[in-house]
């Protein structure tokens, strides 16, 4: 987030788009709706009615992938109408023209027509957001998980820059985190392409940094490979082993059936979990790691704020913690690291990492900080980019509407979206294994519209046989007015009749993020 | 800026301030029961009634403006007298029921009523009690329990924005309940605990797995929720090694806020399916082996494999799950001893 939670309950307006906040998000959810009560103005952008349509004054239920004809509408009606903020496109950006320009052919009709929503509410949902300079849009993988995923953050973007309404307080461009520690794990150098900090691996001054830091000769100069690439070297041999911290891939990841045949091509897989996961099942070694209450250590959560975590409890038997079992085999390969306790370590992130340059424990101990924390004395930064933007002028990136990889036909008609539930998180390791959780939601479900059951001959509580060009799962249907007519959902987190089986490896040319909110389905009824 | 005596204090605050706030800003303590900083104020429970110079009721301090001059009295006989009567009107109506109430020691209303010498009677009339609403699955509602403060339909509406509860009926038969009446499980609430978070009784309880007294508990610890990405601050409560509940932190970001995971999903620590020991395949299935042994045979495939095929036969998934310290020393494994930057996580799944 650019911005931080607490200003939600100031903004004037709060657009939601591809964001289930309630459920997913469920403490900012409950803020957004207080904001509400308080009279903000909310615009939600989603095929299914989540929770959060409800309070919402414009409520835009668009075709799953649509997200950049959307905002190209809005775009294009604060152009046409004039509503931009020019001193803020004047004094803080550059290459306004040509974003702009890039929609010359742009009518709002055909956003409208693409995301089969009204015109006028794309209107109005524009004309409400240009309206203010507290407006926050709040977004997550519905945006991000999509071919045209650059696409939609630059859009996001876009839209944000071209009303000023970035850059300052109660405002912002904010992406919703969905787990505990993505945002720290991103921080930290869990990427192909930096290291701590957003250091770039492919900078000569970096990498010697690095280098002399670690004490270390011959760092690659290379990117590395993204998730989904790693996954198609297996398959064709070259990557040999992989090792798994605290992840569950067999589950959550793209086209299933894809993936597990590029986990048996491997010669050594090594996985680190509290359970064992379905990737466990795979593996060669498996480590038993310490869980969140059994260690101590640090979480960045969705507003970049740094954390405690600390340990509460000893680990069953004898689970380590993960950097633990991580140092011994340093140690065993030649390195040794020069720390014994999550403490130190973070010392030495703080030392390499100038985004968390003023960071230890001490200081987060009773309030995390938010990074940018530049040293000791540095406050910590609850909105970015205050004054100039962190690449000095704010860049306005001309964006065009692409289809999705698939689109629904004939032998495929109906777009399957997937996403997650309150009552679940991820692959439901940790989940699954909560008895008043499962009582809520003990198994799998496809939604569908009343309209497309009674066409498909299916009924609540029926089983029918979801097939995708990739594979195939049974599970339960569940009728609901909640989804559009043709589009079909699935939650992710059931290992049985898992979603991914069905989904799409197509990737985002950028950011390798592959499109697991779009892909053509068929359904059966079962006999 | 308004000024007011309070107990021969001279306070100063801003217009709209209440007399309960005023007094606060002073470290003078008037005792609440339905109050609570983040909700509109109630003045349900009247237990924070003060004495006014020149109003001869005693005012709610909690509703109550401060005005400019006043002179406000929190203690005196008079103001003893009430806070007890009140109390013993609520206690009139609840079970007796401290012996084997698991909310003892923790009870705003038992804390009172010792404070104020309120004394349970030894042979109260037999009430039939209503039966324990138990159709959620992760708290119970106990009606005769309930004193009618309002807090939990407050955080509902006014904190959590689901309205599931509200108060039905009228006079000695007001009671909390839910549309229709089938049960907490079949009404729209999302079992956030906000309002369980906030009773002040037993009326709200989690269920846990095993009974506690408050006086049992080991130790409770401050941490970030391990689920979603808000990083909401909740308090550990350990008993014997084990989680046995969640307290939301009111000084963090989600000011006392949780949902049904962060709140109740803690169950997992202590399952019977926690990995316990390192494990090597074998055939099909796994053997178990000490950490000396499975790490030595990580470290020698991994440095084996990486001999024969060089950096870009070895990958790594980093997590989203662990920690800062978990992460950066991942990377620094990959990078500094495999000397390739094939390393990623689930930020895009």
């Amino acid at each position: 987030m650019t911005n931080s939670i607490k200003e939600v309950i100031h903004n004037e307006v709060i657009f939601v788009i591809g964001s289930n906040t309630t459920e997913n998000h469920p403490v900012i959810g409950a803020l957004m709706r207080r904001a509400v009560k308080q009279g903000a103005r909310l615009i939600v952008a989603d095929p299914r009615r989540i929770p959060l349509a409800r309070d919402a004054h414009i409520y835009l239920p668009i075709q799953p992938g649509t997200n950049v004809a959307l905002l190209n509408g809005m775009i294009k009606t604060i152009i046409e109408e004039k509503l931009y903020n020019e001193d803020f496109i004047r004094e803080r950006t550059t290459d306004f023209n040509a974003m702009a320009g890039a929609l010359k052919d742009c009518s709002v009709a055909r956003s409208a027509e693409i995301c089969q929503v009204p015109e006028e509410d794309i209107r109005k949902a524009a004309r409400m957001y240009a309206a203010t300079r507290r407006g926050g849009i709040y977004y997550a993988m519905g945006i991000t998980q999509h071919t045209s995923g650059t696409d939609g953050v630059y859009n996001v973007a876009n839209l944000a820059m071209m009303t000023g309404n970035v850059g300052v307080e109660f405002a912002g461009v904010n992406p919703l985190r969905g787990q505990s520690n993505v945002q720290g794990s991103c921080d930290l150098g869990g990427l192909p392409d930096v290291y701590p900090g957003y250091q770039k691996v492919t900078d000569e001054k970096a990498r010697r940094k690095f280098e002399d830091f670690w004490g270390v000769e011959g760092l690659s100069p290379d990117l590395g490979l993204t998730l989904p690439k790693m996954v198609d070297q297996a398959l064709e041999g070259k990557i040999k082993m992989i090792y798994v911290m605290g992840e569950n891939p067999m589950v959550s990841d793209p086209d299933l059936n894809h993936f597990e045949a590029a986990i048996d091509e491997l010669d050594f897989l090594v996985v680190q979990d509290i359970f064992m996961t379905e990737t466990a099942l795979k593996a060669d070694v498996v480590l038993p790691a310490a869980a969140f209450a059994e260690k101590d250590g640090s979480f960045t959560n969705t507003e970049r704020r740094v954390q405690r975590i600390r340990k509460a409890l000893d680990p069953p038997g004898q689970a380590k913690a993960d950097w633990w079992i991580l140092n011994e085999l340093m140690k065993r390969m030649g390195y040794h690291n020069a720390f014994e306790t999550p403490e130190e370590i973070m010392e030495e992130i703080a030392a390499c990492t100038p985004i968390y340059g003023g960071i230890d424990y001490p200081r987060i101990d009773k309030k995390g900080l938010q990074w940018p924390v530049k040293d000791k004395d540095h406050p910590g930064t609850p909105f970015l980019h205050k004054e100039r933007f962190s690449r000095g002028l704010g860049l306005f990136k001309p964006v065009v509407y692409r289809e999705s990889a698939e689109m629904a036909d004939e032998e495929y008609p109906l777009i399957l979206t997937t996403g997650r539930l309150l009552y679940h998180y991820h692959t439901r390791s940790m989940t699954g294994r909560v008895p008043g959780l499962n009582e809520v939601v003990g198994e799998s479900y496809i939604e569908i519209s009343p309209d497309t059951a009674s066409r498909f001959g299916v009924g609540a509580g029926e089983r029918v046989k979801v097939s995708s060009r990739r594979g195939e799962i049974e599970i339960k249907v569940k009728v609901t007015r909640n989804i559009k007519e043709d589009v079909v959902f699935i939650p992710f987190h059931f290992a049985d009749a898992a979603v991914n089986r069905l989904t799409n490896v197509a990737l985002d040319p950028i950011a390798d993020i592959p499109e697991l909110k779009v892909a053509a389905v068929r359904i059966e009824k079962m006999a | 800026m308004i000024k007011l005596i309070i107990d021969g204090v001279a306070v100063e605050v801003e217009k709209g301030t209440s007399i309960l706030d005023a007094a606060r800003s002073v470290n003078i303590k008037i005792p609440t029961l339905c109050h609570d900083d983040r909700l509109k104020p109630s003045g349900a429970c009247r237990i924070c009634g003060v004495e006014i110079e020149g109003s001869s009721e005693l005012q709610a301090s909690c509703t109550t403006p401060a005005r400019e001059g006043m002179v406000v009295r929190t203690q005196s006989d008079r103001i003893r007298a009430s806070r007890k009567q009140l109390l013993e009107l609520i206690w009139e109506d609840h079970p007796n029921e401290c012996l084997s109430c698991q909310k003892a020691g923790e009870c705003e209303l038992q804390d009172l009523c010792y404070d104020y010498g309120v004394e349970a009677e030894g042979f109260a009339p037999l009430k039939v009690r209503t039966p324990l609403e138990d159709s959620n699955p992760f708290y119970t509602f106990d009606k005769d329990k309930c004193i009618l403060c309002g807090k939990c339909v407050r955080v509902c509406e006014e904190l959590q924005g689901e309205s599931a509860i509200h108060f039905v009926q009228r006079g000695h038969e007001t009671a909390i309940s839910h549309p229709f009446e089938k049960g907490m499980a079949y009404s729209t609430c999302v079992s956030c605990g906000n309002c369980v978070e906030v009773c002040p009784t037993a009326a709200l309880m989690p269920k846990t797995e095993e009974k506690f007294r408050v006086w049992d508990i080991d130790k409770k610890v401050r941490t970030t929720c391990s689920y979603c990405g808000v990083g909401c601050q909740l308090d550990l409560v350990v008993k014997d090694n084990k989680v046995v509940r969640v307290d939301a932190a009111r000084d963090g970001e989600n000011e006392g806020m949780l949902c049904v995971k962060g709140k109740f999903g803690y169950s997992f620590l202590s399952h019977e399916d926690r990995l316990t020991t390192p494990l090597i395949r074998e055939g099909d299935g796994f053997r178990e082996a000490s950490w000396d042994e499975a790490l030595d045979l990580v470290a020698d495939r991994m440095t084996g494999i990486y001999k024969a095929h060089g950096s870009e036969a070895f990958a790594a998934f980093a997590s989203a799950r662990c920690t800062n310290e978990d992460n950066y020393v991942l990377q620094k494994m990959v990078r500094g001893i495999f000397k390739t930057n094939n390393i990623d996580h689930c930020a895009r799944l």
